[in-house]
């Protein structure tokens, strides 16, 4: 049996989770527009571009995929610098699984819609509130307005952007990378956080002129396995 | 491209569907929820520089980088991300159009 007051709690919060969830929708949507765009000019088609949003459906890594086709990056490539990036997802189901309590089908289901902003809206909310209902609507609500709103942006941003013509006309090329550096900006909040991206900037310009397109963005992931890692051991040192 | 694609997606689904079917104490340690943290970071960082400054394998300075340089000073300030965008397009595309820089 729930108490009353928390019934009262849940329906008080319900509506706040459902608008926030269409807020997020719509915030994204203007990423989904530009990844449309950029998928149609790194030379996808249509139908790719929006196979990726409704199939691989994980912003950071279907930009990073096609951006890095479109550099004229090899396919191997842009497949494991998708899947580094996509990485985090499982941490996010892991943190989400005993909270959602789903099997079967509804497991399957939950682990497509298992991305940043649901899990952003999901953790948002009281664990403890109505049994666990409000962070359930949060991730239920969250990931599927972003979903629907993420594949319709797709579909308009890849036509516009086939409509446009020559892209760099219009600044599109600054624009994916503006676009790119908009996902990184939030995740720049502490020292070591700035020390990553600064490393990573500087390894990746050295590597350019070394190798093949797309190889000097992967070889970032050593700079993150590498500082994680004395990160940690210094904080094992001070522990003791 | 399917090919890559649709392995790719298969990967990402792979990835997601893993965090609820893998046992806990396999995934849920502190280096791996760290390593998967920075590595966004770390990809981004790389992402945006060879997009902004480079053309297949040679670093070039041309009109995306003032177009970078008002996307950056935007979003110090803040500013919503679809006027941070359409802001780096414009500049690029209007040095590009007055011949400034190609």
């Amino acid at each position: 049996m729930q108490s009353p007051e928390a019934t009262t709690g849940y329906a008080a919060v319900r509506a706040t989770i459902l608008r926030n969830a269409l807020f997020i929708g719509l915030a994204v949507s203007v990423y989904g527009i530009s990844f449309g765009a950029m998928g149609i000019t790194a030379g996808l088609s249509v139908a790719e571009t929006c196979a990726l949003s409704l199939l691989m459906f994980t912003g950071a890594s279907q930009l990073a995929f096609v951006g890095i086709l479109g550099a004229g990056g090899a396919p191997a490539t842009a497949i494991a610098t998708a899947l580094l990036l996509g990485a985090r997802n499982a941490m996010y189901a892991v943190r989400l699984s005993t909270m959602l309590r789903v099997r079967g089908g509804w497991r399957m289901l939950a682990a497509q819609l298992t991305i940043d902003e649901s899990t952003a809206l999901s953790i948002a909310q009281d664990e403890k509130l109505a049994d666990g209902r409000a962070s359930r609507l949060g991730f239920w609500a969250g990931g599927v307005s972003v979903y629907l709103l993420w594949n319709t942006a797709t579909v308009i941003g890849a036509l516009s952007a086939r409509a446009m013509g020559d892209p760099k006309a219009f600044g599109l090329d600054a624009a994916i990378a503006a676009g790119l550096a908009g996902l990184l900006w939030p995740r720049l909040r502490d020292r070591e956080s700035w020390s990553v991206a600064a490393g990573s900037f500087a390894l990746a310009l050295v590597m350019v002129p070394f190798v093949p397109a797309g190889v000097p963005v992967l070889a970032c992931a050593l700079i993150a396995f590498g500082v994680a890692t004395s990160t940690l051991r210094r904080h094992r040192e001070l522990m003791g | 491209m399917w090919p890559a694609v649709l392995i790719s997606s298969l990967g990402c689904y792979a990835e997601k569907l893993a965090g609820y079917l893998l046992p806990e104490q396999l995934l849920d340690r502190r280096v791996v929820h760290h390593v998967a943290a920075l590595l966004p970071v770390a990809l981004l960082a790389g992402i945006v520089t060879v997009q902004a400054l480079s053309t297949g394998q040679a670093v070039v300075l041309d009109a995306r980088v003032p177009g970078m340089a008002v996307a950056v000073g935007l979003m110090a300030r803040r500013t919503n991300f679809l006027v941070m965008v359409v802001s780096a397009a414009a500049t690029t595309a209007l040095v590009r159009h007055l011949g400034w820089m190609p």
